[in-house]
């Protein structure tokens, strides 16, 4: 509803508080991003630049459109305007450096596949259409579940496996895409205490190996501890950058304690006064 | 289903010989005979093998309203063949009209779901009997206005087998050769799309390119299948083997392969059967043939199945209710009495509805035989390993308290039944880290050891 | 074309009544999204029917109904069992017990058919016989109809839809309140003791009531057309659920009126013979249904498209002042067309343009635009809601005064101005009165 409305606006930068993070080869660059669902804006004129070789946090309250960022950096949800970049090209071109950590419920876990077929999917796009899945991909899905403690469950089939489990196989089917760039939605939602720790320990690996990732994250507490940079999202970007300088009582207040449920009243009523 | 059995002896067939049966069995029954079998069978086998992904991809009833909607093209395609000079019953042409209804009924519910607020199922609904009516509309209108007559049109409804010539049958059957080809090709593709659409896009696969090979397959098996089974009853052709299948199998490669031969098994038996007895149309008997394989597989099904879930239930509901009275043995006898219960604390503590009748002398076997406890005067007595247990089990409540207060956050989602049971849930290392947080709480738990006299 | 009442009271009647009775029970089945569950309870009711009449060996209308009702019931207890038990997701249970169903009615009626005695038939089974219900000896004069002793004449089908109708009515009519709760949220309704699970068995069994009484008259097909197609459409035209069950009503008796005559009349057009008359009311629903897709006044195809145009025109009509009000501040009065034009990309300027200078907000002198006076007052309360907004969404909801422009540029569309007398926005312009 608002695609040809919002202009490529006034000045850059990130939002009150946050330093403009541009770097030449920032992995993923968000300009202008708006994206509404039906008359409810879910995002409002997100600007953001990622730098390279982090771990970034995504921070909100609920409903604040922290997954539909990340569906509208993917492509997964429209976007009403603005434009998403990856390594200063088209999300087309980097497709294969982009890995994707969907949510948990977003699948069918009665579904007919064992651990080890649903990492081996993240290899599809090397083996290509028509191809079957061959050992050598076998052994590397085996070796990515190795990576996240799950070797031993690599035959079972998916719905015996508990939650905290499947989230697993979902990181090493991420490892086995072997991508530069790592988008997770809500990774530890809902898992133990085991493997929360196997996915830090995994998120700090990819790190080490120079890879970007960027999760939505619910949990304020651990998010000092597990990641280097941080955007709080409420809509819009509240507040991006270090977590030491950026995650501030002030912005947190700012965040969650917003008014800001007075823009999405002031959209509908757009949308209703283009009704009479 | 009673009533099959019945209305047959009601009705009096005159059965066909031993010999003519075999015969038909082992195709030797006659040229055409023999390949509208084999159509049928390959049919059944590509029916069953695109099924799976029918169903996996939660549009078993979407192909309810595509062969629905295959009535109003087949009554087109007859009089525009009719006008254009082309034979109107030539079977080729009228799938051709099938198909393209066919296609424009699914393209309808992708409408009516994209720009009106409708459901699925009302979407459905809608195209279905409205296609359907407007192929009831043209089929009577060529009755009453062409000059050939309708005649053959309806076969396509119910199916007729008998009215198959030896080339429909090739037709059919090649169509079904090739859709199992192609499903095989495209295994690995079609998989990622029904588990996980939005994976798949991002990967870069075109989810749309794969859905429209998908949903081709699925149409030119529908098509193909019309005059075998009818339009009605396709789409049992399509699911009933899936769903069967699934119930034996957690791997999709196997659950393929199961699928396709059900199918096959219910094409061939369902066609033997209506060339051999009389007044027995194929579509009807392959349908109830799978029906019952259906009926089998969920009865009978290891795992799935509905006995031997209710087999496992059973033994968990048994083990619970066996650690309920351990801990409450227990109980007493941490407290200073006996590791005992009488009889009337044992029926209290096993209530489970009109049941508790039988369950409780079977709990008590059940502990007698694991030598847990001994009986007694009025009840039952925990023996030393019972003790032991019981305590393990106190222990196992006490985390599961502790888990509830720190894991308030996630815990919901792990509570599949009561409080009581959930201790069967949390993994080892999860009961080390509670126990240490119970220690800072100064509870501590005893695993039963220095309790036992 | 004539209708005359011998050939085609009685048809239109047993049309009508069935769709009424079909489409108000539907409104219920597409709200607690089992429209399919119709579709299945027509299908599967058959073997009932089959097995009830090689039970009793006559088509006495009790033991149909019973049958009926027996396979309806059957049908919505083994779709649960198999959902439940065997974990079959519901589309697929549904597709399984229904065609099972069907497929042994089909097996069963053929070998009833053998014995000859029957008029029990499959295909009309799924289109009716509309076209038998002839009243032989039927007045002339729709006057000759109030003679109480002609109603004797009534055939079989036609009462027994006019109980069923009136049952379902009153079905709907006196438990409106507890089907809507158990609709909306059944738990709600079971804890108000009104047991939901109960209330979905009963409504089951009207459904299969239903369509055994529609069968011989209008076929199963027309009963699912019926069950699904007016409400669906009524569910689009409204909001309120008593609103949607009385337009459902209205649009089933459309359907039935309205696909008998097409059924005559339209053939007859091109001088041919009538066709299918409960094909064509199913045909007439699903044209019903296009038009309300397209037609309806607030969830309608066009109306949305309007909308999003009235809107986006506005939106550029306001721009334009705007921008002229916003040179006029720094002293050009007047600015040449491809200037604005420029300054509004993404709008239809041309149309913004010829609307605000009809409209007298805008001169155009020979390609420079300037505003009129009312085009300034106008521009002028834009220019306000639009630096009050920037002010708010520095002030009050902390965003950087570098990033409140396209915001505001969204919010200044609308009719409302948010609290706070500032006279200057964040960027130190003046805010006009």
């Amino acid at each position: 509803m608002s695609a040809s409305k919002v202009k490529k606006g006034s000045g850059g930068g990130g939002g009150l508080g946050a330093r403009p993070e541009h770097s030449s080869d920032s992995p993923l660059s968000i300009h202008a991003v708006t994206v509404a669902y039906h008359r409810k804006p879910v995002l409002w004129d997100v600007d953001y630049d990622a730098p390279s070789n982090q771990l970034i946090a995504i921070v909100g309250p609920n409903g604040a459109g922290k997954s539909t960022l990340i569906k509208a950096c993917l492509g997964l949800v429209p976007r009403a305007s603005g434009e998403v970049e990856f390594w200063g090209g088209s999300y087309r071109q980097a497709r294969s450096r982009i890995g994707y950590v969907p949510q948990r419920e977003s699948v069918d876990w009665d579904f007919p596949v064992s651990a080890l077929d649903v990492v081996c999917m993240g290899r599809y796009r090397k083996i290509g259409w028509c191809k079957p899945v061959t050992r050598s991909h076998k052994e590397a899905g085996l070796e990515c579940l190795d990576r996240v403690g799950m070797r031993a469950y690599a035959h079972r089939q998916i719905s015996m496996l508990s939650g905290g489990q499947q989230q697993r196989v979902f990181l090493a089917r991420a490892l086995a895409q072997e991508a530069d760039l790592y988008f997770m939605d809500e990774p530890f939602a809902g898992v133990d205490a085991a493997t929360e720790r196997a996915i830090v320990e995994v998120l700090r690996e990819l790190k080490g190996q120079g890879k970007t990732v960027i999760a939505v994250h619910h949990d304020l507490q651990t998010v000092a501890e597990y990641f280097d940079r941080v955007i709080l999202l409420n809509m819009r970007v509240v507040a991006a950058g270090a977590v030491e300088d950026v995650f501030t009582r002030e912005n947190l207040h700012k965040t969650y304690g917003g008014r800001l449920t007075l823009l999405s009243e002031a959209a509908e009523a757009i949308a209703r006064a283009g009704g009479r | 289903m009673a009533g099959g059995g019945g209305s047959i002896a009601v009705v009096g067939d005159e059965l066909p010989g031993w010999s003519e049966i075999i015969e038909t069995l082992m195709f030797r029954a006659g040229y055409n005979t023999n390949i509208v079998i084999m159509g049928t069978t390959l049919l059944g086998l590509a029916a069953g093998v695109i099924g799976v992904f029918a169903l996996l991809r939660k549009r078993s009833l979407m192909t309810d309203a595509l062969s629905h909607a295959t009535l109003p093209g087949i009554g087109l395609a007859f009089l525009v063949g009719g006008w254009m000079g082309v034979d109107g019953r030539s079977l080729a042409v009228l799938l051709l009209g099938a198909t393209v209804t066919g296609v424009i009924g699914v393209v309808c519910i992708q409408g009516i779901l994209r720009y009106t607020r409708l459901r699925e199922d009302a979407a459905i609904g809608i195209v279905l009997s409205v296609f359907f009516g407007a192929g009831v509309v043209v089929l009577s209108y060529i009755q009453v206005n062409a000059a050939s007559g309708a005649a053959g049109l309806n076969k396509f409804i119910y199916g007729q087998t008998a009215a198959m010539s030896e080339r429909d049958a090739m037709l059919m059957g090649a169509i079904a050769v090739v859709a199992v080809v192609a499903t095989v090709l495209f295994l690995k593709e079609f998989a990622l799309v029904c588990f996980n659409e939005s994976f798949a896009r991002v990967n870069g696969w075109s989810v749309s390119a794969i859905d429209l090979i998908m949903m081709g397959l699925v149409v030119a098996v529908t098509v193909a299948g019309l005059q075998a089974v009818g339009l009605i009853l396709v789409v049992a052709m399509l699911i009933i083997p899936a769903v069967s299948a699934r119930f034996w199998s957690e791997r999709l490669w196997a659950l393929v392969v199961l699928a396709g031969l059900i199918g096959a098994a219910s094409g061939y038996f369902g066609s033997v059967v209506s060339a051999l007895m009389p007044r027995k149309p194929a579509g009807a008997v392959i349908v109830l043939t799978s029906g019952v394989i259906f009926a089998i597989s969920m009865v009978c099904a290891p795992k799935r199945g509905v006995i031997s879930a209710g087999v496992r239930r059973g033994m968990v509901s048994l083990r619970i209710a066996g650690e309920h009275l351990l801990e409450e043995a227990y109980g007493r006898g941490e407290s200073g009495g006996r590791f005992a219960l009488t009889s009337r604390e044992i029926s209290r503590a096993v209530r489970i509805g009109v049941w508790s009748v039988v369950f409780g002398p079977v709990v008590r076997a059940g502990l007698y035989w694991r030598r847990l406890a001994r009986r007694t005067r009025d009840g039952i007595e925990l023996t030393e390993e019972g003790v032991r247990q019981g305590a393990r089990v106190r222990r196992n409540h006490r985390l599961w308290e502790q888990y509830l207060v720190s894991y308030a956050d996630i815990a919901p989602s792990h509570v599949d039944w009561s409080v009581d049971q959930v201790e069967h849930v949390l993994s080892d290392e999860l009961i080390r880290e509670l126990e240490t947080q119970l220690g800072a709480r100064g509870i501590v738990v005893s695993d039963g050891v220095g309790v036992a006299r | 074309m004539e209708l005359s009442i011998g050939a085609d009271l009685f048809p239109i009647l047993a049309g009508t009544l069935a769709a009424v009775t079909c489409g108000v029970l539907g409104n219920f089945l597409v709200l607690r999204r089992l429209s399919l569950m119709g579709d299945a309870i027509s299908h599967s009711v058959l073997p009932g029917l089959v097995i009830a009449f090689i039970v009793t060996s006559t088509r006495d209308p009790v033991a149909m109904f019973i049958g009926a009702a027996a396979a309806g019931v059957a049908t919505v207890v083994l779709v649960e069992l198999v959902k439940k038990l065997g974990r079959v997701e519901p589309g697929a249970a549904m597709g399984v017990v229904f065609s099972v169903l069907f497929a042994l009615g089909v097996l069963l009626i053929r070998q009833v058919e053998h014995l000859g005695q029957v008029d029990l038939d499959a295909d009309c089974v799924l289109h009716g016989q509309l076209e038998t219900l002839v009243w032989y000896g039927a007045p002339d004069t729709l006057s000759g109809l109030l003679d109480w002793g002609t109603f004797g004449a009534v055939p079989r089908q036609v009462t027994m839809l006019v109980v069923v109708c009136i049952a379902a009515s009153v079905f709907v009519a006196v438990l409106f309140k507890e089907l809507r709760i158990a609709a909306f949220d059944s738990e709600l309704a079971t804890t108000q003791g009104y047991h939901a699970g109960v209330l979905h068995y009963v409504l089951m069994v009207f459904v299969a009531v239903a369509t055994v009484a529609s069968f011989e008259a209008v076929g199963s097909i027309m009963v699912i057309a019926m069950l699904v197609c007016p409400a669906a459409a009524a569910r689009l035209m409204t909001d309120r659920l008593g609103v949607q069950v009385w337009i459902s009503v209205l649009l089933a008796i459309a359907c039935g009126v309205g696909g008998y005559i097409a059924a005559s009349a339209v053939p007859g057009w091109f001088g041919k013979d009538s066709v299918n008359a409960a094909g064509s009311m199913a045909l007439v629903a699903g044209v019903l249904l296009v038009v309300v897709v397209f037609a309806s006044p607030r969830h309608g195809v066009v109306h949305r498209w309007a909308r999003r145009r009235s809107l986006a025109r506005g939106m550029a009509a306001d721009d334009l002042l705007a921008a002229l009000y916003r040179r006029k501040e720094v002293g050009e009065a007047s600015v040449g067309v491809g200037q604005v034009a420029a300054m509004l990309i993404g709008h239809s300027f041309g149309k913004a343009l010829r609307g605000a200078v009809r409209g007298g907000h805008v001169s155009n002198d020979d390609g420079w635009l300037s505003l009129t006076d009312t085009g300034e007052c106008a521009a002028a309360r834009v220019i306000r809601r639009h630096r009050l907004w920037e002010d708010y969404l520095v002030g009050e909801a902390g965003f950087a005064p570098d990033h409140v422009h396209d915001p505001a540029e969204y919010l200044e569309h609308i009719p409302v101005e948010p609290s706070g007398g500032a006279e200057t926005d964040p960027h130190g312009r003046s805010i006009p009165g």
